[in-house]
């Protein structure tokens, strides 16, 4: 089922001296319980992409289709911002306290979410008192104790050293798979959107357009981590690398 | 086994160097008050224009057995609080407003920064005029030596608020008084703080100008009183006890800084 379409969406920054065009014409869709990963060289307006679904930015023109009824969409950063002055469960119950959501059920969602990854003993304690990793974990338990239909994940690892990018990438992709949630993530890591997506967009240089869309099958949903073994994740690879590369030079 | 004895020593040495640091501290001020003591027992120094401690303590004695003593204190201590508390209060109010409305900064942005390099004691005959010649124009005075810079210091505070911070709460869709109190507020305790520790001086030095003009007590009533039938003796006491106020009020807030930010 579609959950989201975008048609001919554009947007400009106006600044002083220009109008900068960042996206012009993008056209896509999001099928529930997909894993869509962006890509495109650095400055093509990814990130706008996500911001204008997520409400954070107006879009210049086209339309976004929600094709649910209160939709709810949940954000994760490049930084976890995690508040250090509140504890884990705290920070995880932020976004249930701004919208007036704390209820013993949701309370109870939240807890059974940190036990289940592995942070229960950690409810009372400070960010600052745990690993990068566990940091990133916190935060998308932040994000989903609103129960959100689409994830949209901002170069989420990105902050991370790359032995732990690679057990965090797993952690995320398990939850969110368990969680049976529908994802679209930007990334300009090219092995780390081949070893997420259930499907890649590619955009150009700016003004971007889509400028191919993959759909990456290895047989099963594997973790991450594994697909980086696939021998199919090559062949993938290149792919996006040739058509990234293009744009670079 | 071996680990634990290390952590032991350098827990030691830890709480050696601290000792040192307080040690030399306590050094300098008995070596201060001694030499001070030597030179005018010696009549090296004209004890009449530079007291001695001896006749400083006599004085807070003095002082102290007229029951004086403590009426100059809390008189002194009195207005400062009041003063400090509004001028807190109103920093932090109007800082917020300035956060609030980026309109109202951009507009009073030039007349913050005339009004803060202004030296607000040229306005002290004006004050007594408009206020009287009473505490009011003492805690005016105080206010507007110290409102102007809490306010700058606590908004540009406001202002450097992590932009990602403020991106995650709108992506719950917040709205501008949930950012203010989640994050903007939380986030600058620091500042505020900070802010809180200069106002506290400049309070001091507000409070001091206002009681040299008009008072008939507090501490400033007694160093200029002093200095009118020339008792340097008066003088020096009261800027002593002045040091003596203005350590324990901020060991006060180091201690609420210490309470705020205990666990993290």
């Amino acid at each position: 089922m579609k959950l989201l379409e975008l048609k001919e969406l554009s947007k400009n920054y106006l600044t002083k001296k220009k109008v900068i065009c960042a996206l012009d014409n993008i056209n896509f869709d999001i099928n529930e319980n997909e894993f869509i990963v962006l890509v495109g060289p650095s400055g093509c307006g990814k990130s706008t992409i996500l911001s204008i679904i997520g409400e954070l930015e107006n879009k210049s023109g086209g339309e976004i289709k929600y094709n649910k009824k209160d939709i709810k969409i949940g954000y994760m950063f490049q930084e976890d911002a995690l508040f250090p002055w509140l504890t884990v469960l705290d920070n995880c119950m932020l976004g249930l306290k701004i919208q007036n959501k704390v209820t013993d059920e949701n309370k109870g969602y939240v807890k059974s979410l940190l036990k289940k990854y592995g942070l229960s003993s950690f409810e009372k304690s400070y960010p600052k008192e745990l690993s990068g990793g566990m940091r990133q974990r916190v935060a998308l338990i932040r994000t989903l104790a609103l129960k959100p239909d689409i994830l949209l994940l901002d170069e989420p690892f990105s902050a991370l050293d790359y032995q732990t990018r690679i057990t965090v990438s797993d952690d995320v992709f398990k939850i969110i798979k368990e969680e049976k949630k529908t994802a679209l993530m930007v990334t300009h890591d090219i092995s780390e959107a081949t070893s997420l997506a259930s499907k890649i967009i590619v955009l150009s240089n700016r003004p971007s357009v889509v400028k191919n869309i993959y759909e990456i099958n290895m047989d099963g949903t594997n973790l991450p981590s594994e697909n980086r073994k696939n021998p199919k994740f090559g062949y993938y690879y290149n792919l996006i690398w040739k058509d990234l590369d293009h744009y670079e030079s | 086994m071996k680990a634990s004895e290390e952590h032991k020593k350098y827990l030691k040495k830890l709480k050696w160097n601290t000792l040192k640091v307080i040690f030399v501290q306590i050094l300098i001020l008995i070596l201060f008050i001694t030499i001070w003591q030597f030179l005018s027992d010696h009549k090296i120094i004209n004890s009449f224009l530079c007291s001695s401690p001896k006749k400083v303590l006599e004085t807070t004695i003095n002082l102290w057995k007229s029951n004086d003593l403590l009426i100059h204190v809390w008189v002194t201590l009195k207005e400062i609080l009041l003063s400090f508390g509004i001028g807190t209060i109103i920093g932090i109010v109007f800082a917020a407003f300035l956060w609030w409305s980026p309109f109202a900064s951009k507009v009073l942005d030039p007349y913050l920064t005339i009004l803060n390099s202004l030296p607000k004691v040229s306005l002290g005959p004006i004050i007594i005029i408009w206020a009287g010649a009473n505490q009011n124009s003492i805690i005016l005075m105080a206010l507007l030596i110290s409102v102007i810079s809490t306010i700058i210091s606590v908004y540009v505070g406001f202002s450097h608020t992590n932009k990602n911070s403020i991106r995650l709460l709108e992506s719950f869709k917040a709205n501008k008084f949930q950012i203010f109190t989640k994050v903007v507020l939380p986030s600058n305790i620091n500042t505020i703080i900070s802010s809180l520790k200069i106002n506290l001086s400049m309070t001091f030095v507000g409070v001091i100008m206002g009681e040299l003009l008009v008072s008939k007590q507090g501490l400033g009533y007694l160093i200029n009183y002093g200095s009118q039938v020339f008792n340097t003796n008066l003088v020096i006491t009261g800027v002593i006890l002045l040091g003596v106020l203005t350590s324990i009020l901020y060991f006060l807030i180091l201690l609420i800084e210490k309470k705020l930010k205990k666990d993290w």
